[in-house]
């Protein structure tokens, strides 16, 4: 490890700390459906855009109205990419002439970029046209982060609100996160990344005459405007196999700081605008401090087992820190760092091959999925998953100290533990059942290219991944196949909507309740006790369901690393 | 609840219909008229021509350097190695025995062209894309012998185009160009230095 790289790590967190507020403020005016400068501009768009759907804004909405509208966007919108994928082949802007994807994996790719999971089953450059990348895939960068937030802003109104039926109106929450955000960060970002290197055009394969005399063919394309919002809306779909590890997706050292950045920009902010919207901006930071204790400590053990690097290695005569599937470019802390941020968040976006990590330096990535994704989290998804946990933390706090379980003025009751519990217990479920029934099956044995225990830890990330909707991958993982497709496009639905339902059930029974005053029988949700209790209760619920799991992968590939044990 | 579901119909198909009008159309077209018309070689990746307007590479992405009178490139994964169709890690595990296999040869290839001590740990690593542009000063400094053995220059001259093309910004990591490098490598050669 390095002074430079620490510098680097600390950094970036303390220009996301300065950020937190100034985003939180803006996102609050959303929430509140306030007007913003921006307004003037992109006002008429939001209102033709009611006008022709037929959409009240003003309409408020119970949570099982807001939840069945919710779902059916997201439904048409799945089916929407669907027949973009499928018909590919007879759509314009395919300067490769690329055929449509099979069912399956048109299937699992539509899934995959509405949950948003964007995991890739299949290596971009050969397999989507410059139209799918764009109709089919960017659309969901923006929508699915977009209904992520509103979610978010949803389960906000149910803390907030009180004695209330309603908890918003989805397609406003939508449209405003969409237009006033999501869309005028991108264009920006969109800019200055073509100013960096990265291509932005119609055109496909560019013939290239090396100076050694052989031909090399480069992919150009719409890259830029999608990577844009694919990192912004902690998409990580990349335009490319390599993602951002590929020099045009992500040139250089600064792109990659940015990159970085805007993975979290949007969590950290949220955080803030949770605590304006409960009318203590000190919540907000209680609970960004627990994310930012468990974001260090992951930092912490992958950029240390990364600059360590890999003993195999350094026993055939090889220099210092893991470098096997790292970009010179970045180097090894940049790509350490990056790896923890993408997991934290639900982006999925890589710069480096977290297949090739030393063994536990790929376990934090694995772990921080396994964790729900609430170390900052995706775009919405990050804060609504840590207040489940919060839920469950004042009813643990109100069992250990015979406190009534109250969080920001509402008393929290059997039936919001029971929803929060469904919520949580459909991740350890899901991974470990689909781990276990591919560890034994023909099918699912066949996908792994790593023997022994990394084998295992491939398949372990496949489903972590995909239920987390996270969309990273240990990629040796052969997963364009039936068997693959199928399961984890079934694994990021049920990842995805199997946790947003019961949150929404949440939100509205938060929604009907009374308020209820801070006093001395209430457990503080400030301060350092709370966020220590916070960090515990993510850990043992998240951490201990895993173990067993991590020992089979990562830890016995560790011990087979250290000890000169090859498979 | 019937009433509700086709309620919700509507706004959901005209929706998807706008928003992908409008974030799969108009946004990236948008993006790609502005970006061609203030950033048009970025736009159009960087690409670099020779004096016959043939496109020779990208400053960007990386081309394969395999032979002895060049700066070699990183291996790759990619397709045959620099695939640009077909970008890819080795996505080898820490502890493959497909990995100790490939390093092995690779040590003992940079040994026989005089590299002692430590082998430049990207020297025989493969990068995460495929089609890594760079090297880092160190792995590139340890080929510098070889090349001026086979184009029978002196080893300080080229040390010292690597120690001119390093950029060692304050962000990343030091790094060097492979193309650039090489280019300024002919350039060297072509400019009349000492004959063998």
């Amino acid at each position: 490890m390095t002074f430079q790289g620490w510098i680097l790590i600390l950094g970036f967190v303390a220009i996301l700390l300065a950020l937190t507020k100034p985003v939180g403020v803006w996102l609050f005016a959303l929430y509140e459906g306030r007007r913003t400068p921006l307004h003037i501009v992109l006002g008429p768009v939001e209102r033709g855009f009611y006008t022709l759907a037929g959409i009240d804004p003003n309409a408020e909405q119970g949570w099982r109205r807001y939840a069945l509208h919710m779902l059916f966007f997201n439904v048409a919108l799945m089916a929407f990419t669907y027949a973009v994928l499928r018909l590919q082949g007879v759509l314009p802007g395919n300067p490769q002439g690329l055929a449509g994807l099979s069912p399956h994996l048109a299937l699992n790719t539509a899934i995959s970029f509405t949950t948003n999971t964007n995991w890739q089953s299949y290596g971009g450059e050969s397999t989507m046209s410059n139209l799918s990348q764009m109709l089919g895939l960017t659309i969901h960068n923006f929508l699915s982060a977009a209904t992520g937030i509103a979610l978010a802003f949803a389960l906000f109104r149910g803390f907030a609100r009180r004695e209330s039926k309603a908890i918003g109106n989805f397609w406003a929450d939508m449209t405003r996160v969409t237009l006033y955000i999501l869309l005028p960060i991108s264009i920006v970002y969109a800019l200055f990344l073509i100013a960096s290197g990265v291509p932005q055009t119609m055109a496909g394969v560019v013939d290239v005459q090396t100076l050694e005399g052989a031909k090399q063919s480069l992919l150009l394309g719409p890259v830029a405007s999608q990577e844009a919002i694919k990192m912004l809306g902690t998409n990580g779909g990349g335009f490319f196999n390599a993602n951002s590890a590929h020099p045009f997706e992500n040139p250089t050292a600064l792109t990659n700081l940015i990159q970085m950045l805007s993975i979290f920009l949007i969590g950290f902010g949220l955080t803030w605008t949770f605590g304006k919207a409960v009318g203590n901006t000190r919540q907000g930071w209680a609970i960004l401090s627990a994310m930012v204790i468990l974001f260090l400590a992951g930092v912490t053990v992958t950029y240390w087992q990364e600059a360590a690097g890999n003993p195999v290695l350094q026993h055939l005569g090889v220099a210092g820190g893991n470098m096997e599937g790292k970009e010179v470019r970045f180097g090894i802390a940049a790509s350490a760092l990056f790896s923890v941020v993408t997991t934290a968040a639900s982006c999925g976006a890589v710069n480096s091959m977290h297949d090739s990590f030393t063994a536990l330096g790929g376990m934090i990535p694995l772990f921080n999925m396994q964790l729900g994704e609430v170390v900052i989290g995706g775009v919405g998804a990050g804060i609504y998953g840590f207040l489940l946990f919060a839920i469950l933390a004042v009813f643990v706090a109100g069992l250990m100290v015979g406190r009534t379980p109250e969080y920001v003025g509402k008393k929290i009751e059997s039936r919001e533990v029971k929803l929060a519990v469904l919520a949580i217990a459909v991740l350890p479920l899901m991974i470990l059942g689909l781990t276990a029934l591919s560890s034994v099956l023909q099918q699912g044995l066949a996908g792994p290219l790593n023997k022994g225990p990394h084998g295992f830890s491939e398949i372990l990330y496949a489903f972590t991944s995909a239920v987390a909707n996270n969309g990273s991958a240990f990629a040796g993982l052969t997963a364009n196949t039936p068997y693959y497709n199928g399961l984890l496009g079934v694994a990021m639905w049920v990842g995805r909507f199997f946790i947003i339902v019961p949150m929404l059930a949440i939100a509205g029974s938060l929604a009907a309740k009374k308020y209820t005053p801070e006093s001395a029988g209430s457990f503080p949700t400030t301060g350092g006790l709370w966020v220590g209790l916070l960090v515990g209760i993510i850990l043992i619920l998240g951490g201990l369901t895993f173990l067993p799991g991590l020992a089979l992968g990562p830890i016995a590939d560790h011990l087979a690393m250290i000890s000169g044990t090859l498979s | 609840m019937g009433k509700d579901f086709t309620s919700a119909l509507r706004p959901a198909i005209v929706m998807t219909i706008l928003f992908a009008v409008l974030l799969g159309l108009v946004y990236p077209l948008a993006m790609t008229g502005i970006g061609q018309a203030i950033f048009p070689s970025q736009a159009n990746g960087s690409l670099m021509r020779d004096a016959r307007g043939t496109v020779i590479g990208s400053t960007v992405v990386g081309q394969a350097f395999t032979t002895d009178r060049y700066f070699q490139t990183r291996l790759s994964a990619a397709g045959k190695g620099y695939d640009g169709l077909a970008s890819s890690g080795s996505n080898l595990g820490p502890a493959s025995q497909a990995l100790v296999d490939r390093v092995t040869p690779d040590v003992a290839k940079r040994r026989a062209e005089g590299v002692a001590g430590p082998v430049p740990a990207d020297l025989v690593t493969a990068s995460g894309s495929g089609l890594d542009p760079d090297l880092s000063p160190a792995a590139a400094l340890a080929q510098a012998p070889r090349i001026a053995r086979v184009r029978g220059v002196p080893v300080e001259q080229v040390r010292a185009l690597v120690t001119d093309a390093t950029d060692a910004s304050i962000l990343g990591e030091p790094h060097v160009n492979v193309l650039a490098l090489n280019r300024a490598l002919d350039a060297l050669s072509a400019s009349g230095a000492p004959a063998r």
